[in-house]
Parts: structure tokens; sequence; C-alpha cells
């Protein structure tokens, strides 16, 4: 045997097009062996179509595709080593749960009995042992998809594709489910593409983040890079909330780039390129804080515009001298003062720490 | 409101709510909407009399006329040329005369040429009712689906005559191909299937369009094939519409008689031809009657059978 791949799916500028659309640009994307990789993107951002690409049920336009070592261009979905959790999970609903789990194995000649204690054994990963003789539309929605799991995962394929599979739960569920798909993933050792326009699941599930928009992935970075260091204003956006301020690059000096922005200057800590000109510069609202005067680096007096509560945080937004306003979330009981009585029209002090800044490309 | 009028009235359990154990919805019998739970059974209750003007209708045009049927089927035919008289009574000689060998053969020949009728329908309707749902955009299917049902605007007597010019052999289309078949079971046969094959194809591509293709993806993704995910999956969530379309063609293929007539030349005796012969030409309507009770009879006899074995093979609903 070849010496194997440390990639299971490989993206060579792969491109799709729907006759004048362009649902796929010229992506590159490498999924590692054994990782969980989510794809995040706003609706129409060309997710589903590139999961779609990996099962087999769109060709690509242009570009080619790696599954392992083979090239899957032109390969039908019945002839490739990966299996698909839908979005409304398509279980068959003439056929038992347990005929459900088990038609894969069908399909492959595995023999009845084998059949029937592999399709055991997926079910009760998923836990959902005494429910083999329902039909699927006696379960629940949430039972339904437990189905529609270990009928892919009782496949044993390279790789498990999933297309918003928590989409139709509430937000309980939605919240174990997560839980218990990454628990599930751990336990299997199998390679997830998961795709999802919820960004706290794909922070909460993912080894890495595939942020994706008009058909291009924007930054794929593990989730803590991705919300610490977004490579653009839109990721930034995208991951989380965000105050940006448009500035202009004054000077660069021992790793700290002094910008000019609406309502004085800031120091955002560099790396790498130094920039200049016209740039972003991010600042997450938890990394602000209320401080009690200006005496420091960093801090810039404002007016309370909104007081949100958001049950354990507060969100604030406040506006500074020259009409821009930050927002900052804060902890209702910590270190700062007296955020719990603050009103809008307050006058407060806000600071942030001097690694917080982030510079982001205009 | 008074219970017991409600518990002893003949027909309010008609009228009253549906049954504790509803069917499911066509849809989920299609399988469209597997997460679709069972609605509730609670309609709105309407008075029973409402049934009334739908009773009615039933009585005169089913009961009465089957009532009649029956009445001259058991009655005797008089023995006089001077005019149609009947004694009416209760004879079974008529259904007698119905199983004896000359018109046995009759009843074999219609069903073996209506079921042969059926299959070929299946064969050229299955695959167009499926390119129309599958294959035709979305725009055009109205348009197709008013092409398949236009033949239905003229006289089916003219449609099955134009295949008669069609057909001769002597004519100007099937002369010239040198085909001769006109007159033969295989011109009776083109007849039944062009004539039903709008009623097979409008069902079964209503259950197609509400066929959830998604589901053809599932199977193909664990790994079926085209032709395996065909059968195991979209087969048995269309068969309710394909067991329409074969009954709604195979009956009155069973009781033709202008297509034998015409296309078939008198040669293929269809029982329908029978019975016509006997109301009109023989004017024997007790005989006639007789044979169209027994051919009603056979067919419910068919449409049984066929139902509870269809049903049978994949169990929906419960
Ligand atoms: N079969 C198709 N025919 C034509 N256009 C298509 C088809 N499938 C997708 N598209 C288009 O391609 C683009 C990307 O679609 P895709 O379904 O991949 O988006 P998505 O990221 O999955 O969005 P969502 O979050 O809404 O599911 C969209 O503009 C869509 O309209
Ligand atoms: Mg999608």
């Amino acid at each position: 045997m070849s010496v194997e791949t440390e990639f299971d799916v490989r993206f060579r500028g792969v491109t799709k097009r729907f006759g004048g659309v362009v649902a796929v640009d010229d992506l590159d994307l490498d999924v590692r062996k054994g990782e969980f990789l989510s794809l995040l993107g706003s609706s129409g951002c060309g997710k589903t179509t590139s999961l779609r690409m990996i099962a087999g049920f769109e060709q690509p336009t242009s570009g080619s595709i790696l599954i392992g070592d083979d090239d899957a261009v032109g390969v039908p979905p019945y002839r490739r080593d990966v299996n698909t959790v839908f979005q409304h999970y398509a279980l068959f609903p003439h056929m038992t749960v347990l005929d459900n789990v088990a038609y894969g194995l069908k399909q492959r000649g595995v023999e009845k009995a084998e059949r029937r204690k592999r399709a055991q054994a997926a079910l009760d990963l998923v836990h959902l042992e005494g429910r083999e003789g329902r039909k699927p539309r006696e379960l629940s929605g949430g039972q339904q998809q437990r189905v529609a799991l270990a009928r892919a995962l009782v496949m044993e394929p390279r790789v498990l594709l999933l297309d918003e599979p928590l989409g139709a739960l509430d937000q309980q569920l939605r919240k174990d489910m997560q839980v218990e798909l990454k628990r599930i993933q751990q336990e299997v050792g199998i390679t997830f593409v998961y795709v999802t326009h919820d960004q706290g699941e794909a922070m909460s599930m993912s080894d890495r983040i595939a942020v994706m928009c008009n058909g291009k992935i924007e930054q794929l970075d593990a989730p803590e890079v991705v919300y610490d260091r977004p490579s653009s204003a839109f990721v930034a956006g995208f991951i989380g909330e965000m105050n940006t301020m448009a500035g202009t690059v004054r000077g660069v000096s021992g790793g700290v780039a002094t910008i000019d922005v609406a309502s004085g200057t800031v120091a955002a800590p560099v790396d790498g390129v130094h920039p200049s000109g016209d740039v972003l510069v991010g600042i997450r609202p938890e990394k602000v804080r209320v401080v009690a005067d200006l005496d420091g680096p960093n801090r810039v007096a404002a007016t309370v515009v909104t007081r949100l509560q958001l049950g354990s945080q507060i969100q604030l937004v406040a506006e500074m001298a020259d009409g821009t306003t930050l927002t900052a979330v804060v902890p209702r009981a910590g270190t700062d003062a007296d955020v719990d009585d603050l009103v809008p029209g307050d006058h407060i002090h806000l600071s942030w720490s001097a690694s917080a800044p982030i510079l982001l490309a205009a | 409101m008074s219970t017991p009028d409600l518990q002893t009235g003949p027909d309010v359990s008609t009228t009253s709510a549906p049954s504790p154990t509803p069917p499911p919805p066509a849809a989920a019998v299609g399988g469209a909407k597997p997460r679709r739970r069972g609605g509730k059974a609670t309609g709105p209750r309407y008075p029973a009399w409402l049934a009334a003007p739908l009773l009615t209708y039933y009585l005169v045009i089913f009961v009465a006329p089957l009532l009649l049927l029956v009445a001259f089927a058991l009655a005797t035919q008089a023995d006089s040329f001077a005019g149609e008289q009947y004694a009416f009574g209760f004879n079974l000689s008529n259904f007698e005369a119905v199983f004896d060998g000359l018109y046995l053969d009759v009843f074999v020949q219609t069903f073996l040429l209506a079921a042969g009728g059926t299959l070929a329908t299946v064969l050229v309707g299955f695959p167009l009712a499926y390119w129309m749902a599958r294959h035709v955009s979305s725009k055009r299917k109205m348009l197709v689906v008013l092409l398949v049902m236009i033949p239905f605007w003229t006289s089916f007597l003219i449609r099955t005559f134009a295949w008669k010019l069609i057909l001769d052999g002597n004519g100007a289309f099937a002369g010239a191909l040198g085909i001769d078949i006109l007159y033969t079971w295989k011109a009776i046969l083109i007849g039944l299937v062009y004539g039903y094959l709008p009623l097979f194809v409008l069902p079964v591509y209503a259950s197609l369009e509400r066929m959830d293709w998604t589901l053809v993806d599932g199977a193909k993704d664990l790994g079926a094939t085209p032709w395996r995910a065909f059968r195991q999956i979209t087969l048995p969530l269309t068969r309710p519409g394909i067991m329409a379309g074969t009954l709604l063609v195979f009956i009155p293929m069973a009781g033709e008689y202008v297509i034998p007539q015409m296309l078939g030349g008198g040669r293929f005796l269809f029982i329908g031809s029978v019975i016509q012969g006997q109301f009109i030409g023989a004017s024997n309507w007790p005989f006639g009657s007789a044979v169209s009770i027994a051919l009603m009879l056979i067919l419910s006899a068919f449409v049984v059978l066929y139902v509870v074995s269809a049903l049978k093979e994949e169990q929906f609903g419960e």
C-alpha cells in the first residue's frame, strides 16, 4: 500500500457554476485526517455546494478534488467512501429505524445477521436502543437526527459530511447534540466536515473553521485563532461581535502601530508585515472595560447610549466625543466599577488592554 | 342537545368526526415530509343533513340503476317477437348462461387484452411520468401536463377512428411503412394504450411530483446504484399513485367495446361488446344485465386482490 497522505479531502482550484451563478470560486481546501472541520458562512456562500461536491452529487465546473489519494471528479456518489447526514435527515419513511441504518450495509452486500449487529451497535452509539422497530415519523426530531447519524456512521466512511444537521432542532436540543456530536466524533475518529451558519456551533465543536464568503474561504484556522486574529473585517464581524474603527497608520515602532482614528489614536500590536495607509482597527466588546478615570494608556471618555442585560453580562453601547460608538460587554458583578447602576446618559471611561486592538485589512 | 338523538340517528356516523386513527396524509405516504407527525383527528362537525344532496345523487345515479340491473338479470325474457316483454322474478338461468363455455372464452380474452393493455400503458406511461416530474423544468411542467390532457378535448370515437386510418394497411401511413396490423390484437393494444395513457400518467406524475428526491440522494450516498435506489426507494414510495393509475386504466379497458370493434374489426369479442349486443342488437336485457353484473363482480375481485397484494408488499401507514 502506498503511503497515505495526511489529508482526507483536497480541493485544488475548484470552481462550480450554476448557469451564471458562481457558487464556489477557485477554492483550495485541505481537510486533515481525523479533524472536525466546519464550513461556516452566511446563506448562499457555497457551503452546501462544496459539501455536495465531496459527496459526488455535484461535479466541479473546473479544478480537482481528491478524496484520499484518488481523483474524485466523475466518481458517482455510490462509489465514494464518504457519507452524508442530510439537513432534513432524508430517512426512508417506509423502512424501520433498523432497516434505515442497515441500508448502506445491505448495498455493500453485508450478510443479514452481521448487518443487524452492526446497525444495532451504531444505534447504541447514538443512544437509540429500543427504537429499532419504529418508523422514522414515529420519532422526535432529535431522535430522527440520531438515526441519520447512525445510518452514516455505520458505514465507517473516510469522511462524514454534515449539512446543518442541527438546523431543525430547538435551542436546548442543539446544545445537547453539539456535545453529543463532538463526543461521537472523538469516539469513532472519523473526519467530519460540518456545514453551519451558526458561529457558536462552529466555535464549540470544530478543530478548524473555514469561514466562507461568496464561494471563497476567507480564513481557515483553529476557532480561537479565527476569533483572536481574524484575517479580515468580514471574518471579524462574522465570528462574534467586533468594534471597528477606520483609521490611518501614523507610524510603527517596537511592534506597535499607532493609528489615527476619529476618536483619537489607538495603539495596536503588529506581527509580520508592517501596516501602512488606511486600515481598520477592531476591538472585541468583551475586551473593553469600564474604568474609574482616564489615567493610563488606551482610555477614552464616553457617554452611555444603551444598556442591555445579557444574563450574567451587560452590554453597553457608548458614544465617544467624535460621535462614534464603542460597544462593551462587561460582567455584571465583576471588577468594573458600578456597571450595574449605569443608565443611558451617564458619563463613563472605557479602557482596553494593549493586546486587544486587532489590525484588519481595510 | 339530546344525546339519544345522536346515538340513534342512522346516518350520524357517516358525518361525525373522522375515525380515531386517520389515514396518514398523502404526503406522508408519498414520503415527501418524513418529519411530519400525524395531524389532529378533530375536524369541524357538520349537521348530518348536509350529506342529503350527495346521498340523493348517489341513490339516483348509482344505487337505483344497480338495483334495476339486478332485477333485470333475475328476470326472464318472454319468448315473443312482439316487443320487449319480461317476467320479473328470481331466475338464475341468465347467470348460468354467462358461465357457459362460449362467454367464458370472451371473458378470458377480454381480461387478457385488458391486462396486456394495462401492462403496455405502464411501460409507456411510467417513463413518461418520470420524465415529466424529474427532467422537465418547472416552468414547462404545466405545458407538458396540458399536452398529456389535450387528446381528451376531442371525442374518444373520433380519436379511435383516426387510429383506424393510421393503421390501415392500405392507407397512407401504415401502408407506406408496410405495416398491416389493423383488425388484429396488436391494433387493439395500440388503441387501448393510446386511449387510456393520460389516465395512468396523471396520478403517477402527481405521486412522483410529491416525492422527496433527497431520499434518492440519501440512498445513493449509502451506496445504492441508481437502479437500486429506484427500486428500493422511488418505486415503493410512489406505489399508491401507480396502483391508482393501473386501476384507472384496467377497469375501463375491461369494459371497453369501441376500440375492439373499430380496431379489431369485431374479430376480437370483448365482454363489453357482448353486453352492448344484448341490449341493442339482440334485445335480451335480462341476459345483458347478467353479463354486466358478472363483469362487475369479477372486476371487483381483481381489484381487491390487487390492492391487498400490493399493500402487503410494503406496509404503509401504521
Ligand atoms: N442546483 C442549483 N442550481 C442553481 N443554483 C444553485 C444550485 N445550488 C446552489 N445554487 C446557487 O449557488 C449558490 C450557493 O448555494 P449553496 O446552497 O451552496 O449555499 P449555502 O452556503 O449552502 O447556503 P445556505 O446556508 O442557505 O444553505 C447560491 O447562490 C445558490 O443559489
Ligand atoms: Mg446550504
